[in-house]
């Protein structure tokens, strides 16, 4: 067993993290207080081949190793959670199920657009209600000819509002239950395709979360993602996926909590001395940092096996637990630590205890998580 | 066009300079980054390479750490890339560095029609190797550049000089000594860090260079190495003005000897 990173994992660590610290720290206050989507940062990664990070060159992409997927979506995310997660929605929730399932044509057009980043990508899944029970939808797909003609409405969609592409989750055959259920790939430029509610979010702030409303929406009949009735699997495995990316995002709004809470102990002085020599400072660092370590094991751990090949969905579960649960404690200490001052928003601590609340709930809460990694102990 | 880029591997600017057991300089923990200064030189090569066709060679003196430095260079955009390791060279100082590049590059990589280094290297700033190489190959130096054209096989260059600015015109072949101005420098892309596993890194000897340890004997020793000392606390004067003024005056003369 070796816990060492390669030279091009090394070369991109250096790379991506400089990029960040250059390009993106500056930005995520506003980001974050306006409500603005990074549309420039956005098209400075897709120059670097980060938004089609494990996309295999030949479709545009990078074709690099779902660790480096991790690694990259962990340094962006240190700096600016919301445009961690546009990446990451593109990367494991659109290309993805494209380039698992996809035709050649699909592949060509639509995986070869989103990877290079020159068109953004969503996934349409979650609605009213379906939730964590995601087989449970309303958004019907017909076929009329040579076309399917989808009605419906998706919400909590993110990159909803900007994207082009969507991977959408419809059902076919309500009596079928989960075999009634397909993926699709729509051009969101179409005529009956429409944005509804944009939310106004806690936090993550930067990245859009629209309402996506189908009323007749025509979209070729090639454009099926994968096999008729099989797109409940297609939703299933890209959300595994998917929870490595939200790890990641998690593990670097945890490690931006912990960098600046110790930064910011090391200089406090209170009763004659930096806070940081204080013993009830040192165990929260002390038991972050732990925590941090060992859910970026877990998440490296996941991302090794799916670059094997081999069955990840429990350790994928198991990662965005850990590291989403130790965003969120990273966040509330981190604030601790700074006291007052981390109640405001002089400082970001604020923003990542935003920011990590979501990396509970989104592609999966820390419930249904829970439910993945019993159901593979217990079956 | 064949370019030139001369680099160094340096400790990344906000390492933590620590003395080791040894009493040198202690590398243990510290993140190793492509010298700032060679950094614009190398993106300078590619644009030229970009504009003017050909081909961009970087090249190094170092250790097997080096390795890495011309990668993230590769996976900018340069072709190829040379690292000259050699325990002779352990602790090579400026004179040693400028010795072997110029045998590298008068007989090896013979045919260049530009060489682009920094202005100088952050670690030990001593801003010696342009000079000095540009002499032993003899060539035109247009060091401290902030601006460079090229056409025709002339170049005009912007440099800094004391007070202000000034502009030359040279010849090719020459060198330019990069300074921060003189461009953006792109951040290596994924693709690129892919495609620099598979281009050349070749690593020579002193003996592949036709030199011995004798040609590279350092002329500068270090005796010792020591941090800087910690910072005192300042000091505030207190009462009346006229006291505190004379107070002031007479520290500023006896203390910070700056009057």
């Amino acid at each position: 067993m070796e816990f060492k990173y390669t030279e091009e994992e090394r070369m991109m660590l250096q790379m991506v993290r400089s990029f960040a610290e250059k390009e993106i720290k500056s930005l995520a206050k506003e980001t974050d207080k306006e409500h603005k989507f990074p549309a420039e940062t956005v098209r400075k990664l897709a120059e670097l081949g980060l938004m089609g990070v494990s996309v295999p060159v030949e479709y545009e992409g990078a074709g690099m190793s779902n660790i480096c997927y991790s690694i990259a979506i962990e340094e962006i995310s240190r700096h600016c959670a919301a445009t961690g997660v546009i990446m990451s929605v593109n990367n494991s929730l659109a290309c993805e199920p494209v380039k698992l399932f996809g035709t050649e044509e699909q592949k060509k057009k639509y995986l070869a657009d989103m990877a290079s980043g020159r068109k953004l990508g969503c996934l349409g899944l979650t609605e009213p209600n379906a939730g964590s029970d995601a087989a449970n939808l309303s958004t019907t797909a017909v076929l009329d000819g040579d076309e399917w003609v989808i009605n419906g409405r998706k919400i909590f969609i993110t990159n909803g509002n900007e994207a082009d592409y969507c991977v959408l989750i419809a059902q076919t055959d309500k009596s079928k239950g989960h075999h009634g259920i397909c993926a699709f790939i729509v051009d969101l430029d179409n005529p009956g395709f429409s944005v509804g509610t944009l939310e106004d979010k806690l936090g993550i702030r930067g990245s859009s979360t629209a309402e996506l409303v189908f009323e007749e929406c025509r979209i070729p009949k090639e454009n099926l993602l994968g096999e008729m009735g099989k797109g409940f699997r297609v939703a299933l495995t890209t959300l595994d996926g998917g929870r490595i990316g939200i790890a990641s995002q998690a593990l670097g709004i945890a490690r931006a909590a912990i960098e600046d809470a110790a930064a910011y102990a090391k200089e406090r002085v209170q009763f004659g001395k930096p806070i940081a020599k204080l013993q009830a400072i040192q165990w929260m660092i002390a038991d972050l940092t732990t925590h941090y370590e060992a859910a970026r094991l877990l998440t490296h751990r996941a991302a090794y096996q799916k670059d094997q090949g081999e069955s990840y969905a429990k350790e994928a579960a198991m990662a965005k637990l850990m590291a989403a649960e130790t965003a969120m404690k990273a966040a509330t200490q981190g604030i601790q630590i700074l006291g007052g001052y981390g109640y405001t928003t002089d400082y970001p601590l604020e923003r990542y205890f935003r920011d990590a609340k979501i990396t509970e709930i989104y592609e999966g809460t820390s419930e249904v998580m829970r439910l993945v990694i019993a159901n593979h102990v217990l079956r | 066009m064949k370019i030139v880029a001369c680099i160094k591997q340096t400790f990344d600017t906000e390492a933590k300079i620590a003395i080791g057991g040894d009493g040198q300089i202690s590398d243990e923990g510290v993140n190793l980054i492509v010298n700032p200064y060679d950094e614009f030189a190398v993106e300078e090569a590619i644009r030229t390479k970009e504009k003017d066709g050909g081909e961009v060679v970087v090249v190094t003196v170092g250790g097997d750490k080096a390795q890495e430095a011309l990668r993230y260079c590769l996976a900018m955009g340069a072709d190829r890339a040379i690292l000259v390791n050699d325990p002779a060279l352990a602790k090579a100082d400026s004179r040693a560095v400028a010795v072997t590049l110029a045998k590298l590059l008068s007989e090896k990589e013979a045919g260049f029609d530009i060489v682009f280094t920094g202005k100088e290297a952050v670690d030990d700033g001593a801003a010696q190797v342009p000079a000095q190489l540009a002499e032993r190959l003899d060539l035109p130096l247009a060091n401290v550049a902030t601006a460079l054209t090229i056409s025709d096989g002339k170049a005009t260059a912007t440099r800094e000089i004391d007070g202000g600015s000034e502009d030359i015109e040279f010849a090719l072949p020459a060198m330019v000594g990069a300074q921060k101005g003189l461009n953006e420098v792109r951040y290596p892309s994924l693709p690129g860090i892919m495609k620099a596993k598979r281009k050349p890194l070749d690593v020579l000897s002193l003996a592949d260079l036709g030199l011995g340890a004798d040609d590279v004997a350092v002329k500068v020793e270090m005796v010792s190495a020591e941090l800087p000392p910690a910072r005192q606390a300042g000091q505030r004067l207190t009462g009346e003005v006229d006291e505190v003024v004379a107070k002031l005056v007479q520290l500023l003369k006896d203390e910070a000897k700056v009057i």
